[in-house]
């Protein structure tokens, strides 16, 4: 019952705190926006046949199969534009499901097994967190979007690879912030005390460790979410990620990368996944302002 | 700064024990490449030694490249080899080159390297302009203003800024073209005349007295400064305008105020130096970011640089041009952090070593 009261407490000085702040609120607003977004893809962009609907097809323009590949400009039947005969609306919506299917996916993968790596290497120290950190460092030691590039090189196209390759090279920066807080926690009295009781390692991680130093890993995934989608588009616009006609933010952009010295043709191409990218990083990166307030011990008093 | 003994005991201590780790991390580095690259399999890595489709013709040739190049060796041995190449400078062929992986690294090195130089200047210096500038003004519509503007380059991809950079300025505008140089410029830098000696064309055209051909590489220059130049400033005007504040709350700053000195002084003197130390550390990563940035960069752009290189590399899955690149780009960020890492130990001793 005190717990369940405190819980109480505790939630409601969370919602004051977003309430209170504009630029929380436009990202909460902005996430919510995109979740329903995705949810009602069905009905916002519905799927001609029954397979694949991630897998875009041919649209049809004034109920005639296109012929050519020119972009023609947005009108009331498609209004962002068609490009590489595929119609950009479609591929936008669906695309905010593609977005966050693998920002998800990704992040709490990679988060996962930051965690872990950190942990090990914080709590037990010594040579293991020698070995271990030292190999988080070759890892952090090539560029994130060239490491991925590399990665999906070899895996070959497709999304699924996407997500393989980001969360090979996505769960270093968690496992450092994780061994720095364990590294800080561990010299607390009630972590020695466990120890001192004899109570085994991995208790004492799970148990007492990490539910104190997982807020910043919280707050860092939502800050990562963004860069995450944004990296896995680029590999698509590149040419080395979704396959072809996937419904992807990326994939749509990388369309436009025919028609780049007449870009006034394409301009639909560009400017309205351009737009959803930028509101869905930004809302990311507003909630994770917001959660890193709201956690801050610092800031709380 | 460094007056104690010990301090500078361990200072020492600290810098060689970086510089002893700093082989063993490029070491490892070279290893997980190699070890991606050699997951494909001896089928898939002959496409990688056979210069051309006439080589595979004969029946056993396959078989034949395999034993040769020992293909179908375990990783150690392959990796020992391999690693025998590269330290004689021997990176493999590029498919995409059409020549030795380190020559077509070589001469595309001055076409980012300029880029690199003419972006890093005003980003840093107008990236912390605007950070002391917003914090200095903290909470007035200076500091708004200057947030929301970072606030947006902070979340626009470099590519979708890029390509709206090239619809404004060269499709509707038709100021800023995309490429190296026109036409003309090209003609002339491979006259036999052309006395190239930089082999940055906005110095090589002064040199040779060449008014037009200077004006020309800017006008091709400009669009990837501006995208590059904007998302940056939106970062180190951010860390910038956060150390500010958080500076400006500490007692010195306080005291030095109840001092009676001026505004100026206290910003100048006692809030802009202390400030500066994140900065510094983030700036050294930032510089190699921005040279992986110029992956997406020069390809929008299409700048015959080596980020363009690495991205036509990585679609034709030409394996060994994209190993070079990565081992190139991950030289300069370890040595850069240690470089940062050195400096940020030397400004403040406490940081690192306690």
């Amino acid at each position: 019952m005190h717990m369940k009261q405190k819980n109480n407490t505790e939630f409601k000085r969370v919602m004051r705190k977003i309430l209170k702040n504009p630029s929380a609120m436009l990202g909460f607003f902005l996430l919510i926006f995109f979740v329903i977004i995705a949810i009602f893809a069905p009905l916002l962009a519905p799927v001609e046949g029954d397979d694949n609907p991630y897998q875009m097809k041919p649209t049809k323009y004034n109920g005639k199969m296109l012929w050519k590949s020119t972009p023609i400009a947005p009108d009331p039947e498609h209004p962002f534009g068609i490009i590489g005969k595929y119609d950009v609306w479609y591929g936008v919506v669906w695309g905010t499901r593609s977005a966050f299917k693998i920002g998800l996916i990704v992040s709490i993968i990679s988060s996962f097994i930051g965690i872990l790596i950190g942990s090990i290497a914080g709590y037990f120290g010594g040579m293991i967190d020698e070995i271990l950190m030292r190999i988080t460092d070759v890892f952090m030691s090539i560029p994130f979007l060239v490491a991925a590039m590399i990665m999906t090189t070899i895996l070959g196209k497709g999304l699924d690879k996407v997500t393989i390759a980001l969360i090979i090279f996505g769960w270093m920066q968690v496992a450092r912030l994780i061994r720095g807080n364990i590294l800080q926690a561990k010299e607390e009295q009630y972590v020695l005390a466990a120890k001192a009781l004899g109570i085994n390692s991995t208790k004492i991680i799970v148990k007492h460790l990490l539910p104190n130093t997982i807020f910043p890993v919280v707050v860092q995934m939502s800050m990562r979410m963004g860069s995450l989608v944004i990296t896995a588009a680029a590999l698509s616009f590149l040419g080395v990620g979704a396959e072809m006609g996937y419904a992807d933010w990326g994939t749509i952009l990388s369309y436009s990368r025919n028609y780049m010295l007449e870009l006034n043709r394409s301009w639909f191409a560009v400017v309205f996944p351009g737009i959803a990218m930028v509101l869905f990083v930004l809302a990311w990166n507003l909630v994770g302002d917001a959660l890193r307030d709201i956690f801050d011990p610092k800031m709380r008093a | 700064m460094v007056d104690n003994e010990e301090v500078r005991y361990k200072l020492t201590a600290y810098i060689i024990r970086r510089l002893l780790i700093l082989p063993l991390i490029l070491l490892g580095v070279t290893f997980m490449i190699f070890a991606m690259i050699w997951s494909l399999g001896p089928e898939r890595l002959i496409g990688t030694y056979v210069k051309s489709p006439e080589a595979l013709k004969s029946e056993s040739a396959e078989q034949r490249i395999i034993e040769k190049y020992g293909l179908d060796q375990p990783l150690p041995v392959q990796y020992a080899k391999w690693l025998g190449n590269v330290f004689q400078g021997d990176f493999g062929y590029s498919n995409v080159g059409r020549t030795g992986v380190r020559e077509a690294i070589t001469s595309r090195l001055p076409y980012t390297a300029e880029l690199a130089m003419y972006s890093i200047i005003p980003v840093i210096i107008v990236g912390i302009w605007l950070g002391v500038i917003a914090g200095k003004n903290h909470n007035r519509w200076k500091d708004h203003s200057i947030r929301i503007f970072a606030i947006i380059g902070w979340s626009l991809p470099d590519y979708v800024f890029g390509l709206l950079v090239l619809l404004v300025f060269y499709s509707w505008l038709g100021w800023f073209p995309p490429g190296y140089l026109s036409q003309d410029g090209l003609a002339a830098l491979r006259s036999e005349t052309w006395n190239s000696v930089t082999k940055f064309a906005t110095i090589d055209s002064i040199i040779n007295w060449r008014w037009d051909i200077f004006v020309d590489a800017i006008r091709h220059l400009v669009g990837p400064i501006i995208t590059i130049s904007y998302l940056w400033w939106a970062f180190l005007l951010r860390i910038t305008r956060s150390s500010m504040l958080e500076v400006m709350r500490k007692d010195y700053v306080r005291t030095a105020r109840a001092k009676g000195l001026s505004e100026k002084v206290v910003i100048n003197k006692h809030v802009k130096r202390n400030a500066m130390i994140p900065v510094v550390t983030v700036a050294g990563g930032m510089i190699v970011q921005l040279l992986a940035g110029t992956v997406i960069v020069e390809t929008i752009f299409s700048r015959p640089g080596l980020g363009n290189f690495t991205a036509m590399a990585a679609v034709q899955l030409d394996y060994f041009s994209i190993i070079g690149s990565a081992l190139f780009f991950s030289t300069i960020l370890i040595v850069a952090n240690l470089l940062v890492d050195i400096s940020y130990a030397l400004i403040d001793p406490r940081i690192r070593l306690s």
